[in-house]
């Protein structure tokens, strides 16, 4: 590469770790599908268990199709490297599993998705590992919340659905100066609309089921390390500064100055969890990003008109995105989110249940379904599903209130979208009548 | 790993995840500027397994090494002569990248027989560098370190790399730049270290001293070290009667990241002869 140059993110997102097959000539990535690879010899085997030389041994572990869309991600999150994972909850789990143990403590955002907020308050907390939930925007609740064995911070770009714009400098400094890493939720966003590291984030996770794969058809996720986060300096972390039994006694901090995390998250947590991905899901996955930065402007186009649609409405009491001055993060979204705070988001019917419930069947182009980030347009009851275990007190928390519909707003024309929601609303007020 | 003590500051050594033995030949392996031991993962680890003691050496002044960061390569062979003392270690093969191959240069020149093997990655003699690069690693060392790190790269594809798969080289070596910057409070590692490449001029007289066979490892498509800028040092090796190979990858100047298998592999088989 003569020159000084460095591809953007639309080239990143085309060419980022992948070249044409050297032994066939295939232009585009190809599918891996195989469980193991061939040793050359029993030396190479051993090397390649010992960490002595990279390459492939079990597909749990790596494969070639996954690498790809790994150093895509790192590349176009501005990371050192990545491991893609079962789903996104799976990513939050290598995350948290790879840092700490029982008698470990989290600070984490109250504006979670239901399923992370799940994990963090039930489960995890079977295991032994508890969690302080503080108001994204309360930054002092957030250095209040600090033990002495808390081991991470965790939040998300723009919490779930209130679209709360996660202060990353702010938390991050704070994390950092209790020697704890942020762990920041990007799913919502994807690195088009902002580089959770360019703020001080130090791993980024995504459910990449959502926008990354962007056609709603895979099940997938990835965790994305930084490589800025000093483990040995803060202490708090012997899984990666001291010698582990569980893989030759290595010590990951020594291995690599900036790349323990993923070390040990690899070698322990796809090896022993085994929440690893397919790679069929990997390639789907990667047919997604190579559109990435077209679908994300098209989203925020969309999502911009709908939301000034919505905003005009009678019977819409409450828009929640940070487009408009009224939302919360409005400043900070300008700040950190330039090109847009995502294209989910949630309304207020001025209604009842019933009106919710009749506004969401008269919807004819907008799918009633459990995800977001689809290139179809989307639409969902939060209280009634994907939030339903909540208590009233964690729903106002995390800003939902029983009359509350989350949109995720797709590729369609934007004329048709409106159109489409006019006549729900139309369909609310009468059945109100 | 080995902690010794050399000049009286506290010294790091990676030693591949094996304990030093006294009985096996030893390999040190040299690090470039803004770099590490870290550079040399997979390579160090192997050989470690293999039937060598490795010291993957962080320079004074560097990450885990206390001292000051060397001023010159002279200041820095002098260093290592120090370490293979503190180590007690009589013979040694020396493995350098790029700063760190001038530095081998120069140690293999004054201990003589005390140097069994000298491998230079990524090298090149003499190894100017821009008065604008100079200038950028003071003042501005994020640009300098990004433009750095595209001079460095050959591909947006690697293979599986160190760390493994799914590493994105360009990433892990801005990162590992930023951490051995942000290691030495006192000093710009990275100015310091360009200044002492840039300043460089003993490497023709010192080719011709060493008493080892030289292994010139390069990379066909390195902007940082082109081939062409080693073929001065390789033909003066030669004219002194020297044992030279040369082995050109096709990488760029990450050699030992971006390609760590046909690296290790022309290391390993150097070192054997």
């Amino acid at each position: 590469m003569p020159g000084y140059s460095d591809p953007g993110f639309d080239t990143l997102a085309l060419h980022a770790g992948a070249a044409p097959d050297p032994t066939t000539g295939a232009r585009a990535v190809p599918i891996h599908l195989t469980t193991s690879f061939v040793f050359e010899s029993s030396d190479h085997a051993a090397a390649l268990f010992n960490l002595e030389r990279a390459g492939h041994v079990y597909s749990r572990i790596s494969n070639p199709t996954n690498a790809v869309f790994e150093q895509r991600m790192a590349a176009l999150e501005g990371g050192i490297g990545a491991i893609a994972v079962a789903s996104g909850q799976a990513a939050l789990h290598l995350s948290v599993a790879t840092l700490m143990g029982a008698g470990s403590h989290i600070v984490a955002s109250t504006a979670l998705y239901g399923g992370s907020q799940n994990l963090l308050h039930y489960t995890l907390r079977r295991f032994g590992i508890d969690t302080t939930f503080v108001k994204p925007g309360d930054i002092d609740a957030w250095r209040k919340a600090v033990r002495p064995n808390t081991k991470l911070f965790f939040g998300e770009t723009v919490g779930n659905p209130g679209l709360d714009v996660l202060d990353i400098p702010a938390v991050s400094a704070i994390a950092h100066e209790a020697g704890v890493p942020l762990l920041v939720d990007s799913t919502l966003t994807s690195p088009w609309l902002i580089k959770p590291f360019e703020h001080g984030a130090d791993l980024v996770y995504h459910s990449a089921t959502k926008f990354l794969s962007g056609h709603g058809t895979v099940i997938g996720g990835v965790v994305v390390d930084g490589g800025s986060f000093d483990w040995e300096a803060s202490g708090k972390f012997s899984e990666l500064s001291q010698a582990y039994d569980g893989f030759h006694n290595m010590v990951f901090t020594e291995e690599s100055t900036v790349g323990a995390f993923l070390l040990r998250a690899r070698r322990e947590g796809l090896r022993d969890f085994g929440a690893c991905m397919s790679p069929h899901t990997a390639w789907l996955i990667l047919q997604g990003i190579e559109t990435l930065p077209l679908r994300m402007a098209r989203h925020m186009s969309n999502t911009e008109k709908v939301v000034q649609f919505l905003a005009s409405q009678p019977f819409v009491s409450r828009v929640g995105h940070p487009l408009l001055e009224s939302h919360p993060s409005h400043a900070l979204a300008r700040k950190l989110l330039p090109r847009g705070a995502g294209s989910v988001f949630s309304f207020d019917l001025k209604g009842n249940r019933e009106q919710g419930k009749a506004f969401i069947e008269a919807l004819k182009l907008f799918s009633h379904l459990a995800n977001v980030g689809d290139c179809r347009s989307l639409v969902i009851h939060p209280a009634s599903t994907t939030h339903f275990r909540m208590s009233d007190e964690a729903l106002a928390g995390a800003g939902i209130t029983q009359g509350t519909i989350r949109l995720s707003i797709g590729l369609e024309d934007p004329d048709d979208l409106i159109e489409d929601l006019k006549r729900a609303l139309k369909a609310a007020e009468k059945a109100g009548a | 790993m080995m902690k010794l003590t050399v000049n009286g500051a506290p010294t790091y050594c990676y030693t591949g995840g094996k304990a030093f033995d006294p009985a096996k030949p030893t390999v040190v392996m040299i690090h470039g500027v803004l770099n590490d031991h870290s550079v040399w993962i997979l390579q160090s680890r192997y050989l470690a397994h293999h039937g060598w003691n490795v010291l993957a050496v962080d320079l004074p002044g560097h990450c885990r090494s206390g001292g000051e960061a060397p001023e010159s390569v002279e200041e820095a062979a002098a260093f290592i002569a120090a370490l293979l003392d503190a180590a007690g270690v009589q013979r040694a093969a020396l493995v350098g990248h790029s700063w760190g191959s001038l530095i081998a240069l120069e140690a293999a020149a004054r201990l003589k027989d005390r140097v069994s093997h000298l491998v230079l990655v990524g090298t090149a003699y003499p190894m100017k560098v821009s008065q604008a690069l100079l200038d950028a690693s003071l003042k501005e060392p994020e640009t300098a370190l990004k433009m750095i790190n595209v001079y460095s790269r050959s591909t947006l594809a690697a293979p599986p790399s160190a760390l493994g798969p799914g590493t994105w080289v360009y990433g892990a070596s801005l990162a590992l730049g930023r951490r051995v910057l942000a290691s030495n409070r006192s000093v710009n590692v990275f100015h310091r270290g360009f200044q002492a490449c840039d300043r460089y001029a003993n490497g023709e007289q010192a080719i011709a001293h060493i008493s080892c066979p030289v292994l010139f490892l390069l990379g066909a498509q390195d902007q940082m070290t082109q081939p062409k800028a080693a073929q001065g040092l390789i033909a003066r090796a030669r004219e002194s009667g020297k044992k030279v190979e040369v082995v050109n990858l096709p990488v760029g100047h990450h050699q030992m990241t971006e390609i760590p298998d046909e690296t290790l592999a022309a290391i390993r088989d150097f070192l054997r002869r």
